[in-house]
């Protein structure tokens, strides 16, 4: 059984992988098509470099993604230490209404924020653009708060409470003490809700597709409107400069996950 | 004291005394948790005064309060090694680093943790984890020490360690202990004075061995130590008739005819031959407990429990004498007839108190 | 002092969700509700609903298929990573994620690519010699029902897959010596002990595959053709090209109520537990 398992986890990766290498070995033909490898060429890479706007776009993914994310960890922290220490019922009803960008499809929760901000933009303030670069912002800011909540969340019911009033105890002031002993024992919630908040704003495409207006504009969107038009040979140099990247990063962060891991696992002993 | 509506306390009223040993003892649910949490600072009572040295502590918040509080499962700062630990309370006051090194050290001897100082905390053994709480408690030097269940989580001899420790550390510095806790036998032997709680309402408080000799309800003579409990009725001074016999006791200050609640310890209680016998009736159970027998009794379908070093084999018909000091009265109260009666026996009667370690609110 | 504190700390995110949340929802009622052009009150567009009910259905069926194909395959992985040494699972968990962070617009291109009459696969079927058409494909791969679906797999079979191994990781082997002890073979283990206690897995796991599935408009507009058009390019098509965004309301509409129905349905086969995982 466990050999089945095997080959089915192989092929499965390899299902997963081969677009990717695909597009990899893309990005390194000189044909204008995907499907034909024509010549090796470091031609996209340079073209990548030389004209900087898709390194513009980028930044502004980056921008975008960075800001949101900082801002949902630090709001949605802070909203969890409130939500933790509501009543019963009210925290549940809080929740469910956390919980509606999570279960709506991306399509309603784009549509229905861009038809707020039109909304209120062109029919209450009486703008002609309504959509910028602060709508993009809410928008991302929205989506990312229920990632930071819901890992947060879990920590702070499992912290041992008389942590706090413990430090309480010993002098703290309640702000004091959130600094000083709560923060430490939710940190790994608040690391893992930052990472997935970050990483679902930089990769994402139907919100923003539908929130974007035309002065600023995100990688995803506009790839989206390359594959409709004609497609750019280049973008295949950034997805593999990207993805070599991601996959840097990944590892370093395994690697060092595992040394602390078994440090701690020594320390222990 | 009310919480979610619920009345959790009821007039209690409370003297501590400085230097004191005072415990709070109940079963779980009793309150003893909430009163040591109102005067921690945890809770705010919603009727009636905290007072410290006749100030009034009501609103001072927890971390205001010169009081320090050693938590049930420790609540030590697991980021943080031994020493931080111990220093906390010192870092916030924001004390010399010389003077926070000199005090955490000599706690650190005083516990018996000198070396453990960058230790991490969950590489401690729970005895150590226990003196790291102390020590963190006590480095802030508090004029009260509250202590909550402090040993529950610890194993039968290194509670029995611990106890020791502690009555050596309270008398070694001098400062008021308030110790909660579920166990009597912690409670008796630890103590200067016991407070004895149940629903809410102090039932006694007294010197352990008042509380032991002299308890004042049939709930106290039964949650300290084993307790027969009878009815009777107080004819005058001196005289209570019970299982229609008169007998001596030392009690006086009741009413005339007084119906009273008798109590009789079970190790007071001596076998004797059944023609010398107050009482006659027939062994139903015996049970060995290794320093004595539990022999429950048959009399007149009311079963005791005797507790005693001479065997009796099961069936056997044996009589008891009782002498006026082995006999205690007590008023009725609303405990009368819920305690002290052995028919439903059985041998793990003891564990009953003790698996009641749960935490209260 | 509890309640102000917690009041003060959580207020200001639930009027955030509130506004940002709910209040758009109300708007999107609002849209579904009036004339593209007079902005009157109308029930137009709720009658209009009728005739997309065929895409509909389509979206429904093609997304169950893709996530009960993604259980299928997915459930193996996942108890293959969870029965690896520590540093494989890191290693796999990796693999897994990393899809998840890459474009998934550029990856679904590189399925055209792989697909298309001109694409790999005919390619390389031609090099190999295989009969065909000139001017024609060998196998015709894209623009079907199944490239649709294929495309729906391969972009959430992570999202099944990470659910399911947290769950099959927190099973306590314990439990399956339990089994085996009280006389299960293999096949009774799994089918008594480890299938029922993954089923919050599952179920977490097909609705984080259906939900996305159902809505989505560009797999379909690159990988299918104009019969297996789905809701979600419909809806895209009459906020971006038709300027429809009142009609787009009521469709919109219509798709979340029918997604919470559906994830309602899914949720209510495990019974009433709790079908919250987190990734």
């Amino acid at each position: 059984m466990k050999k089945v398992n095997r080959l089915i986890t192989i092929l499965i990766f390899v299902f997963l992988y081969i677009p990717m290498l695909v597009l990899i070995v893309a990005s390194f033909s000189s044909g204008k098509d995907i499907t034909e490898f024509e010549g090796f060429t470091f031609m996209r890479y340079a073209e990548v470099f030389r004209d900087r706007s898709l390194l513009g776009l980028l930044g502004n993914s980056l921008l975008i993604s960075i800001l949101a994310s900082s801002i949902a960890t630090v709001f949605g922290t802070v909203a969890s230490l409130g939500i933790y220490s509501l009543k019963p019922r009210m925290r549940k009803t809080v929740m469910s209404l956390t919980n509606i960008p999570m279960t709506n499809p991306d399509i309603v929760t784009g549509i229905s924020l861009s038809l707020l901000f039109v909304f209120v933009g062109s029919k209450m303030l009486h703008q002609r653009n309504s959509l910028t670069f602060w709508t993009l912002l809410i928008a991302h800011v929205t989506f990312n708060l229920p990632y930071v909540i819901l890992n947060v969340m879990p920590k702070l019911q499992q912290m041992d409470h008389s942590l706090v009033e413990a430090a309480m105890d010993l002098g703290c002031t309640p702000v004091k003490s959130f600094f000083r002993v709560t923060i430490h024992e939710i940190m790994p919630g608040i690391i893992t809700g930052a990472i997935m908040a970050f990483t679902m704003s930089l990769d994402d495409f139907v919100i923003s597709y539908f929130v974007t207006g035309l002065d600023f504009i995100t990688l995803p969107v506009e790839i989206y409107n390359y594959t409709k038009k004609q497609m750019q040979p280049k973008i295949y140099a950034m997805f593999t400069m990207l993805f070599l990247l991601i996959f840097v990063l990944m590892v370093v962060m395994n690697l060092l996950q595992l040394r602390q891991d078994k440090r701690r696992k020594e320390a222990k002993q | 004291m009310e919480f979610d509506g619920e009345r959790i306390l009821d007039g209690i009223n409370l003297y501590f005394n400085d230097h004191e040993f005072l415990t709070l003892l109940g079963p779980s649910g009793c309150g003893k948790t909430t009163t040591l949490r109102i005067i921690g600072g945890f809770l705010t009572p919603t009727s009636g005064d905290v007072l410290f040295d006749g100030k009034r502590m009501n609103d001072v918040p927890p971390y205001e309060r010169q009081v320090n509080t050693v938590f049930q499962r420790y609540a030590l700062f697991p980021h943080l090694n031994v020493f931080e630990n111990v220093a906390f309370g010192l870092r916030v006051a924001k004390l010399h680093k010389q003077e926070i090194q000199e005090r955490v050290h000599e706690m650190l001897g005083i516990v018996g943790l000198k070396g453990y100082e960058h230790r991490r905390i969950d590489s401690l053994s729970g005895g150590q984890q226990q003196r790291v709480a102390i020590a963190r408690a006590l480095v802030n030097r508090p004029k009260v020490l509250l202590l909550d269940e402090p040993l529950a989580a610890l194993d039968l001899r290194l509670r029995k360690d611990m106890q020791n420790e502690l009555k050596r550390i309270q008398q070694t510095l001098g400062i008021t202990f308030i110790y909660v806790t579920h166990d009597q036998e912690e409670a008796l032997s630890m103590s200067d004075t016991v407070v004895v709680m149940d629903k809410g309402r102090i039932q006694q408080i007294g010197r352990p061995e008042d509380i032991y000799n002299e308890p004042k309800n049939a709930f106290v003579a039964d949650f300290i130590g084993e307790s027969n409990i009878l009815d009777g009725v107080m004819l005058a001074d001196y005289k209570v008739r019970f299982f229609g016999r008169t007998f001596k006791c030392l009690d006086a200050g009741f009413a005339p005819n007084e119906p009273v609640d008798v109590v009789i310890r079970p190790e007071d209680i001596d076998f004797v031959p059944p023609e010398e016998g107050h009482l006659v009736g027939t062994v139903t159970s015996v049970t060995f407990k290794g320093l004595n027998y539990d022999i429950i009794v048959d009399f007149r379908g009311f079963k005791w429990l005797i507790q005693t070093t001479d065997h009796q084999p099961e069936g056997a018909t044996v009589g008891i004498r009782l002498n006026p000091e082995d006999i205690h009265v007590m008023h009725k109260s609303e405990y009368s007839g819920m305690f002290g009666d052995y028919s439903s026996y059985s041998a793990e009667y003891d564990e009953l108190t003790e698996d009641a370690d749960d935490e209260e609110e | 002092m509890r309640k102000n504190k917690s009041l003060l700390l959580s207020g200001p995110y639930i009027l955030w969700m509130l506004a940002f949340t709910l209040i758009p929802l109300c708007v999107v009622l609002y849209y579904a509700l009036t004339d593209v052009e007079t902005g009157k009150f109308t029930l137009d567009n709720m009658q209009q609903l009728v005739q997309y009910l065929p895409a509909f259905w389509r979206s429904i069926l093609y997304s169950l298929i893709a996530a009960v194909i993604c259980l299928v395959i997915g459930y193996p992985v996942a108890y293959y990573m969870a029965h690896c040494g520590p540093v494989a699972q890191k290693f796999l968990y990796m693999l897994v994620m990393l899809p998840m962070c890459m474009s998934f617009l550029l990856r679904t291109l590189a399925w055209v690519g792989i697909l298309q009459d001109t694409g790999i696969i005919n390619t390389l079927l031609i090099k190999l010699g295989f009969p065909h058409e000139p001017g024609e494909p060998v196998i015709n791969l894209i623009r079907t029902p199944g490239a649709v679906i294929l495309g729906m797999v391969y972009n959430y079979l992570p999202y099944m897959i990470l659910p399911l191994y947290s769950v099959i990781c927190k099973i306590d082997n314990r439990l399956v010596e339990a089994a085996e002890d009280l006389g299960c073979n293999g096949r009774k283990v799994f089918s008594k002990v480890i299938l029922p206690l993954s089923m919050p897995g599952i179920l977490t796991g097909m609705t984080m595959v259906f939900v996305p599935a159902v809505s989505t408009f560009y797999i379909s507009n690159k990988m299918g053709s104009t019969e297996t058009i789905l809701i979600g390019d419909i809806i895209e098509r009459m906020f971006k090209q038709g300027d429809n965004a009142n009609m787009g309301a009521a469709l919109s509409l219509l798709l979340m109520v029918l997604v919470f129905v559906c994830t309602g349905i899914i949720n209510r086969f495990g019974g009433d537990e709790e079908g919250s995982v987190i990734v």
